[in-house]
């Protein structure tokens, strides 16, 4: 991921967008996180989890979101929860003493224990370059800086007010 | 271990017995697993000439060593049994998400043995593997059945399970996994009420690993990239679903219509084809586990008298109870196909059983009094309630519930029966598409279409095009096509990416997979080891070369309309030419030589 701010800039860090609708409910992302950080196969070490609501036809992909004031920095007593100047809620495995109080803290519940690895699993945006988005097969999960004109709900109804009133030659 | 978790669980029903063996690794890298690993269990542990609902019979749920990994759409699992609709090995595959959980709790499959004496389910919890008592789900759909046990098993579990026809042993009922998914055809959800085993569930915490991830993760990415590009995996499946065939076949002249009475063009076609799926009733597409097609369609009929929800219905499926049965209405074979679902059964040999009722009542050889309703060929009505009335076996459902062949035979007609060794043929009208022809009438578990798919290069000219009205050839493109096909099957990745890839990619994933050093010709070999084992048992269970053949319809009345105008299958050259290819006898027995050479023998 690019880091350091250009000159009288301030650098937007791209972030993961969710779209829930476009989800098919694949899980590829899991399987391609785990794969990342284990080398081996297993959606429960995964980063990202697909929940399916099957009576709604909706699967939403959840992940750590990497809050600009994490709580799980916060209540860590190690401090080995930082934040990088890359946007990253980092977590260094050397000072982590696993009290699991960071799994409690998190708001979104985006924090939890790998029993393959004996650690806190968590998104670490896989060093800038994020599997999940880079494997999804429908666009759920994107990965983008959140500016407006990437973000494609607004785009879509943008688009409604060009259907409305647009006046181009058709 | 690699690709393998090295676990294979063998419950006995008959004694309430569970034990966990040793993979045998000989076996696994001659069979690699799936259907042939089943195939050959079964083949080794039971006597072809067996009866299908026996407790003699075997039930066999294997996956492959891609099952659970991020191969291209590595979710796949194969039940085989001897099939109680055709009397031949049985076997049907399916995706979902149940294979690769399987997989995930540490087994690469389960042998079911004996017959419980009251209803029971299997529990498997990762190490933990329990029978449990089902009789308060006997009766229940597959629906109620999944949310009855994820509540008492784990939420995050996974069930593969059967409905009311497979507890009634209707011969052409499925297993049904993750309630939309169906090991749908040759009857395997019969053989599981046979067994009283209504249920697997399973829930899995394990991880899969592979010999060398560097190398699997390139072949990976290769063929996820492939399949993303290719206008058939890439674009069209994910667009409008396996219904975009409709059309296709259609235009084409081979779409068999009314009982394949009228020829290969539905007149009505547009109005049941994937295109009006999407514009009319598709919600979201659906993948199966770690798929990047998604070719699943979840649909719901939002009023009217057939309203409903669910999934589906897939190409064949829309076929049978529409065009076959000369039906327009898209909300009835919505729905039609949502009761498939939720009662278990296999919708192609369901919509061709009621096709061939509809023409015997057109001939008079029914009546309406015997049906218990009017059913002429286009009957909206007639397709949801009969499909409801064989599910239950409720009235003329009893008849029905029995498949085509011995339906029709009951009244003296077996002609009318639109099957191979009993079994319904698909979609695809043979005297349009003469590999087809070919296709049906040699296919290990009868008239079928996923055991060789020469739709691909006779159709839609993958990987080349050939002309679907002549013989020249076929014979030799079936074989290699069949031989994939069962290798496909065996590695537990699903069927659809063949469209963009091939024997090249599939070997260098199971390669990187499992550690061995195949070359293509070996894996080649692994396919045409299956078909041969296959056929060892179909010939053990009394099957000769008259059994190879086509209903007399295919054979005698040329086709009225389309490219095919004025043919039939011309069966009789294909075949000597098909057996030759395949290193078998004049009456289609395998050589000595070429079991030998197959390590069969």
């Amino acid at each position: 991921m690019a880091s350091g701010k250009p000159d009288g800039q301030t650098v937007m860090n791209k972030v993961l967008l969710l779209s829930p609708e476009k989800c098919i409910g694949c899980r590829t992302c899991e399987i391609v996180c785990s794969f990342s950080k284990i080398r081996a196969f297993n959606p429960r070490i995964s980063r990202v989890s697909v929940f399916s609501f099957e009576e709604m036809a909706i699967s939403v992909p959840m992940m750590c979101m990497q809050c600009e004031e994490p709580y799980c920095m916060k209540v860590c007593p190690t401090s080995a929860i930082t934040r990088t100047e890359e946007g990253v809620v980092a977590f260094d495995e050397k000072k982590c003493i696993g009290c699991k109080l960071c799994i409690s803290a998190c708001p979104l519940g985006n924090i939890s224990f790998s029993h393959v690895e004996g650690k806190i699993a968590k998104c670490d945006l896989c060093g800038g370059e994020p599997k999940c988005a880079e494997f999804c097969p429908s666009g759920a999960i994107e990965f983008k800086e959140p500016v407006p004109s990437a973000i494609e709900r607004k785009k879509a109804i943008a688009e409604k007010f060009k259907e409305l009133f647009g006046e181009g030659n058709e | 271990m690699f690709g393998w978790k090295g676990t294979i669980l063998r419950v006995n029903l008959t004694e309430g017995s569970i034990k966990k063996e040793s993979l045998d690794l000989k076996d696994a890298h001659m069979y690699i697993g799936g259907r042939g690993l089943g195939v050959k269990i079964l083949t080794d542990e039971v006597d072809p000439g067996i009866e299908p609902l026996s407790p003699e019979n075997k039930l066999i749920f294997m996956t492959g060593p891609l099952t659970g990994t991020m191969a291209a759409s590595p979710g796949r699992y194969e039940v085989v049994a001897k099939a109680p609709l055709t009397g031949t090995i049985g076997g049907a595959n399916s995706g979902g998400h149940f294979g690769p959980e399987l997989k995930f709790a540490g087994y690469d499959g389960i042998i079911f043995e004996g017959r419980a004496e009251k209803p029971v389910y299997l529990w498997i919890n990762d190490d933990h593997v329990e029978l449990r008592s089902a009789e308060h789900l006997w009766g229940k759909n597959t629906f109620e059945t999944t949310d009855q046990l994820l509540k008492e098993t784990a939420e995050d579990a996974r069930v593969a399970c059967i409905g009311p026809a497979g507890e009634k042993l209707v011969l052409f009922a499925t297993v049904m996994n993750d309630k939309h998914r169906a090991a749908g055809r040759s009857g395997m959800g019969a053989v599981m009420g046979s067994k009283n085993l209504k249920a697997v569930v399973v829930r899995g915490t394990k991880s899969v690993d592979v010999a060398d991830p560097e190398a699997f993760y390139k072949a990976c990415v290769d063929a996820r990239r492939k399949l993303k590009e290719h206008p058939v995996t890439g674009t069209g499946l994910p667009m409008y679903g396996t219904e975009i065939l409709i059309n296709i076949l259609n235009q084409v002249g081979a779409l068999p219509t009314r009982n394949w009475r009228d020829g290969g063009y539905f007149e009505y076609a547009e109005e049941i084809s994937g295109e009006a799926l999407r514009e009319k009733y598709l919600v979201r597409n659906k993948g199966c586990f770690g798929c990047s097609i998604g070719c699943g369609r979840v649909t719901r009929v939002p009023e009217g008298k057939y309203k409903s929800f669910g999934e589906g219905p897939e190409y064949e499926a829309g076929w049978a109870l529409g065009a076959s049965c000369g039906v327009r209405d898209l909300a009835a074979i919505c729905k039609a196909n949502f009761i498939c679902n939720e009662l278990g059964l296999d919708p192609i040999t369901m919509g061709a059983t009621i096709a061939c009722t509809m023409e015997m009542y057109e001939k008079g050889i029914i009546s309406k009094e015997e049906i218990g309703m009017e059913a002429p060929f286009g009957n909206a009505d007639a397709i949801v309630e009969l499909t409801r009335m064989t599910g239950l076996r409720e009235g003329f459902g009893d008849k029905l519930a029995e498949g085509s062949y011995r339906l029709a035979s009951s009244y003296g007609h077996p002609e009318l029966s639109m099957s191979v060794k009993k079994q319904e043929m698909p979609a695809y009208d043979a005297r349009g598409i003469q590999g087809m022809g070919l296709e049906y009438a040699t296919s290990n578990r009868g008239g079928c279409h996923v055991r060789g798919y020469m739709t691909s290069p006779e159709i839609l000219g993958i990987p080349v095009k050939l002309d679907p009205l002549v013989t020249k050839d076929k014979a030799k493109w079936l074989k290699t096509f069949q031989d994939l096909t069962a290798v496909v099957d065996s590695a537990g990745i699903c069927l659809f990416t063949t469209f963009a890839i091939g024997l090249p990619e599939i070997s260098a994933m199971l390669k990187a997979a499992i550690g061995l050093d195949y070359s293509d010709e070996e894996v080649m070999k692994i396919g045409e080891r299956i078909w041969n084992l296959e056929r060892m048992f179909n010939l053990g269970a009394g099957f000769t070369k008259a059994d190879d053949t086509l209903p007399p319809r295919l054979l005698n009345e040329p086709l009225k309309t389309g490219a095919g105008k004025g043919k039939v299958v011309e069966l009789d050259v294909m075949l000597k030419e098909y057996y030759e290819v395949r290193g078998w006898n004049e009456d289609g027995i395998p050589t000595d030589a070429k079991l030998e050479e197959l390590g069969i023998r």
